[in-house]
């Protein structure tokens, strides 16, 4: 057991916990790019002033720490700590094993830039070898074939596609539920920041 | 137009009842193991018909703008058999999840299950203007998702091992039906 391999710090990111007062401003621009809220979820796409960021952050820890079945993170660059994005597990229910899996990085420019892909490692690693699930699936709208190949670059498959779910611009596209086994994970050679850690 | 009573079919109605006589009823139907084990992924527990009572008025009080909730009764009878919901709903793609489940373990079988999920599938098309509506099912269930079929729901995929019972990993299968599948073949009929 490599106790000295930290779980939340990665060579370009760290996950880290909400700082309401600073993050709200960023957020609250991100919220205010329809694309990024598009790509990311199903909602209806809404900006929010700062105020209600931090009301929504607020919910969110309420929940973390109430229900029991949420974990969430930011995303912050190493060493200065600027915020690009967050990283959550969700729905969780820990009789079966299982959860949900959804993560962002807000601006266009954070992108690509590996952020995602380390951030994603931290946290398979955090559901898989510290919460012990057996599973995780992830949703993503079939327009988003950046998140869709990033997804299943980290393993995942498509176990559904629910056709026609989202009606954007005036067609329908579908929705597609992946999934990831934690043997899936284990054995998965596409992570080899992970294979690298583990000797 | 035609209007046709959407809440009445030939076996069955759906009905939306006062607090308790929804908790007497389900105060039962968590005692059928079998039924909730079929029904649920969550662990069965028991409630008494007080506590479920007072947990119907709180969401009653939340009054959800997603969720719509029946209660199943026989025509013949006039008996609670079971209930019926749409939640999860997204107004914005007009897309819905819909549960069903019949706590009365003798009207299993019988048709009563498909003929309440085609009056909640009518309503959920000609009436809140869905584009597809979606269920979850549990593998081991083969007489729902015969039932579903029935009704006109296709598997969608499968969410693989997503329940552990009896030591034993279980795929939740999930289906759809599309509003034009329903419209120009809707193969159930009801009788």
């Amino acid at each position: 057991m490599d106790l000295k391999r930290s779980l939340f710090e990665e060579e370009l990111i760290c996950l880290a916990p909400i700082d309401p007062e600073r993050d709200a401003e960023i957020e609250a621009k991100w919220t205010h790019d329809a694309e990024y809220l598009r790509l990311l979820k199903a909602d209806i796409a809404r900006p929010l002033s700062p105020a209600q960021v931090k009301k929504a952050y607020e919910s969110i820890e309420k929940k973390v720490e109430e229900d029991k079945n949420l974990f969430y993170f930011t995303i912050r660059t190493r060493p200065d700590e600027r915020l690009v994005g967050f990283a959550k597990l969700y729905a969780i229910t820990w009789s079966h094993g299982t959860g949900m899996l959804q993560m962002g990085i807000g601006d266009a420019q954070d992108r690509k830039q590996g952020y995602g892909r380390q951030a994603l490692s931290l946290l398979l690693r955090y559901a898989f070898d510290e919460l012990n699930l057996y599973r995780l699936t992830a949703l993503v709208p079939e327009y988003n074939r950046d998140a869709l190949r990033f997804f299943e670059k980290a393993g995942f498959v498509i176990e559904v596609r629910r056709r026609q779910a989202l009606n954007r611009d005036g067609r329908r596209w579908d929705l597609l539920h992946l999934g990831l086994l934690q043997e899936e994970w284990a054995q998965n050679g596409s992570l080899k920041i992970d294979e690298q850690g583990r000797q | 137009m035609a209007i046709t009573n959407l809440f009445l079919g030939t076996k069955v109605r759906l009905v939306v009842e006062d607090p308790q006589v929804e908790a007497k009823a389900w105060s039962q139907w968590l005692r059928n193991s079998e039924y909730m084990l079929l029904l649920d992924t969550d662990p069965p527990v028991l409630w008494s018909e007080k506590t479920l009572k007072d947990r119907i008025e709180k969401d009653l009080e939340e009054s959800h703008e997603d969720v719509f909730y029946a209660m199943i009764r026989t025509l013949e009878e006039d008996r609670y058999i079971g209930f019926l919901a749409f939640f999860e709903t997204f107004w914005n793609h007009g897309d819905a999840w819909v549960a069903i489940g019949l706590g009365e373990a003798e009207f299993w079988g019988k048709g009563y299950g498909s003929e309440a999920m085609h009056l909640a599938l009518r309503y959920a098309f000609n009436e809140l203007n869905f584009h597809r509506v979606t269920l979850g099912v549990f593998e081991y269930n083969q007489r729902a998702i015969r039932s579903y079929q029935k009704v006109g729901f296709v598997e969608e995929g499968r969410i693989r091992g997503e329940f552990l019972r009896q030591g034993k990993r279980w795929d939740m299968i999930f289906m759809g039906i599309l509003r034009e599948e329903w419209n120009n073949n809707n193969p159930f009929q009801p009788g």
